[in-house]
């Protein structure tokens, strides 16, 4: 166990800069999960961790001590690659093994350790095998071993599920979970997979252009998304984007949209400072919107449904707001008729609005 | 149900098309056009001399006799020395061998070196070494020969040897930078992780998943070493003179009539390390090559 803190972190390549001026606390076993699309630094901040990339400025603090400078052996990490990364010519107990032989550890030590990190991560019967002979989620606990017999303060890990099926992927994600639970270590987990932050986090840092956009609880993520990028990052399918104005001149808040409609939106929390007039987009998610009856803080919603999208548990409607693209998510068994145009309704304290123009919660 | 309205099913039959009988027609030729020349020199070289006189170049030998290998091998003389092309068969095993571990040694570290440690210049440093590959030896053969004897190496054997170890290394890191090019970066980082150093992740990671570019590499360097004509003639010194130099000696020494049977018997005897290498390295050759062109 231990904190990690990345401090005023720059890392350049060439002219490129992808990670800005980026600050990070991460508290001792937290599970911190860093969300974004490829190419968003997440993984070049995970690399820097781990010391396998230079720094262009900033420090990186791992228990209390500047490892800036350090060689990754010496940081007391563990990481796990996306490719598992196990080394081909040797055997599961070698794998596991290689990294106690290099740190000189005694033989009967290692025989201990491997042993404890086989039972842990039911891989006993495999000890024999070469990676070649191993499936992917085989291959994937093994590459977790090998991190886990060094007994680290620290595990990274670099999208570790994005090779294997989606069964796979969900046995393995639980699996992290209860590792977690167990073991109490500090754990960074990269991952494009918003399914995976959420359902692993403690806290959740969505990155975008090198920068760290919002760094919160999954649900705060969810809930209350900082700007239109987070907004639209999170949620499968996505958050829903109508454009207007705010009207708040007189009378209870007022989002006016395109086509001239005005929705109530009183009750909604402003966070930044709105100004009558403004430009703005508000963002609702499919579940958020209730197509049969109207909750007490409700405000009506009308919307033009065109089609129906059945997923088994739930449905996804699809339709028109104003002229935008919209999507209602509905129990499975009821039934909508399409086309048809209906009053929809949603709470305006659930809702996000953001500025058209910066993208920033209001 | 009759075959003439027979349904498609299983495999489909194979028919022999006049562009195959073409194919099979032009390999056939060409492999007596590279087979004939061996054809001549093995059957020459086990002729008496009386028959080779007749001029039956194709002509298989009446009374086939050893004696010119025996002679080729112990006895012919090169020059004023008699004792056969052993001399420079011994010489070349003692040149080859040095030199083909060094050059692969060193070819293998500093490829993985450029691949995966990429030290400062390592680019630049990889560009010289190619254009090293493509300028022609001539132009180094007098400056080369002026170092060495500055430092005492001229006409020696540590001397043939640090030229084909020179001469080596750019096509042996070529082909172990761009190996070790196609092996996951993730390998390597894991390797960092877990507490490798440079020589660690070498030696129990990197060099095992070498064999096959390592097979290629032994391939080149001994076919390539044992071949070579001109370093060995200018670098090795009159006492380790390797096989071909002595082999040309042997053809080119005359007292009295020239010995036919006996040049192609001397001949047979320089390119069978060659000839062996490849017979029995021929699929690794192949599969070292696919691999190494699959993996970029």
């Amino acid at each position: 166990m231990a904190t990690v803190s990345i401090r005023e972190l720059e890392i350049d390549f060439g002219t490129l800069r992808v990670l800005q001026t980026l600050n990070l606390d991460i508290k001792e076993g937290e599970f911190i999960v860093l969300l974004g699309p490829s190419g968003c630094g997440k993984s070049t901040l995970l690399n820097a961790v781990a010391g396998l990339l230079d720094v262009t400025a900033g420090q990186i603090w791992i228990g209390g001590k500047n490892v800036t400078w350090e060689e990754p052996k010496d940081r007391g990490i563990g990481m796990v690659f996306q490719s598992y990364a196990l080394y081909p010519r040797m055997t599961v107990k070698g794998n596991l093994s290689f990294g106690l032989k290099m740190a000189k550890t005694p033989h009967d030590e290692i025989e201990k350790r491997v042993a404890k990190a086989a039972k842990i991560l039911q891989i006993e019967p495999l000890l024999g095998r070469r990676p070649s002979e191993l499936s992917g989620g085989q291959r994937q606990r093994v590459a977790i071993g090998r991190a886990l017999v060094r007994d680290v303060d620290v595990f990274l890990f670099d999208e570790p599920l994005s090779n294997l099926d989606a069964k796979l992927r969900t046995e393995l994600r639980v699996e992290i979970k209860r590792l977690h639970h167990e073991l109490g270590s500090t754990m960074i987990y990269v991952t494009h997979d918003q399914i995976e932050a959420l359902t692993l986090a403690d806290r959740i840092a969505v990155m975008n252009g090198g920068v760290i956009q919002q760094l919160a609880s999954p649900k705060e993520i969810y809930r209350r998304p900082v700007n239109r990028f987070v907004a639209g990052f999170v949620g499968s399918p996505g958050m829903n984007f109508v454009d207007g104005t705010l009207a708040l001149g007189g009378g209870a808040p007022g989002f006016v949209l395109s086509d001239g409609t005005r929705l109530d939106i009183s009750g909604y929390e402003f966070s930044g400072d709105p100004k009558d007039g403004q430009p703005a987009t508000i963002g609702i998610r499919p579940e958020q919107i209730e197509l049969k009856e109207k909750a007490e803080d409700a405000t009506i919603l009308p919307i033009h449904l065109n089609l129906v999208e059945p997923m088994g548990a739930d449905s996804l409607v699809w339709g028109h707001v104003s002229g935008t693209q919209f999507a209602v998510r509905i129990d499975g068994d009821d039934h909508v008729a399409t086309p048809a145009t209906v009053d929809a309704f949603f709470s305006p304290s659930q809702a996000s609005i953001f500025d058209k123009a910066g993208g920033a919660r209001l | 149900m009759s075959t003439t309205t027979m349904e498609p099913q299983g495999p489909r039959p194979s028919r022999i098309t006049p562009a195959r009988i073409g194919v099979y027609a032009f390999l056939v030729v060409s492999a007596a056009f590279f087979l004939l020349p061996l054809y001549v020199m093995l059957i020459t070289s086990i002729k008496p001399m009386a028959e080779i006189r007749l001029g039956n170049l194709f002509s298989f030998p009446l009374a086939p006799t050893i004696e010119p290998w025996i002679k080729a091998w112990t006895y012919a003389c090169t020059g004023v020395n008699c004792d056969g092309i052993k001399v420079g068969f011994l010489n070349s095993f003692r040149i080859l061998v040095p030199s083909v571990i060094v050059s692969i040694a060193l070819g293998a570290t500093i490829g993985y070196a450029l691949s995966f440690w990429r030290p400062r210049g390592a680019n630049f440093l990889f560009a010289v070494l190619l254009l090293g590959a493509f300028i022609p030896y001539q132009v180094f053969l007098y400056p080369l020969v002026r170092m060495l004897s500055t430092v005492g190496l001229y006409n020696s054997l540590p001397g043939i040897v640090v030229v084909h170890t020179i001469f080596g290394l750019p096509l042996m890191t070529l082909l172990f930078r761009n190996f070790y090019a196609g092996i996951p970066i993730d390998l390597f980082k894991a390797a960092r992780v877990d507490g490798g150093g440079f020589w660690a992740i070498f030696f129990r990671l990197m060099l095992p998943l070498s064999t096959p570019i390592i097979i290629v590499a032994v391939i080149l360097q001994v076919t390539g070493i044992w071949n070579d004509f001109l370093f060995g003639l200018i670098f090795a010194g009159r006492e380790n003179f390797p096989m071909t130099v002595e082999l040309n000696n042997v053809v080119n020494t005359t007292t009295g009539e020239r010995e036919y049977n006996v040049n192609m018997a001397a001949t047979i005897l320089t390119a069978l390390v060659p000839l062996i290498v490849y017979f029995v390295s021929g699929r690794w050759f192949v599969r070292g090559i696919a691999a190494g062109a699959v993996k970029g």
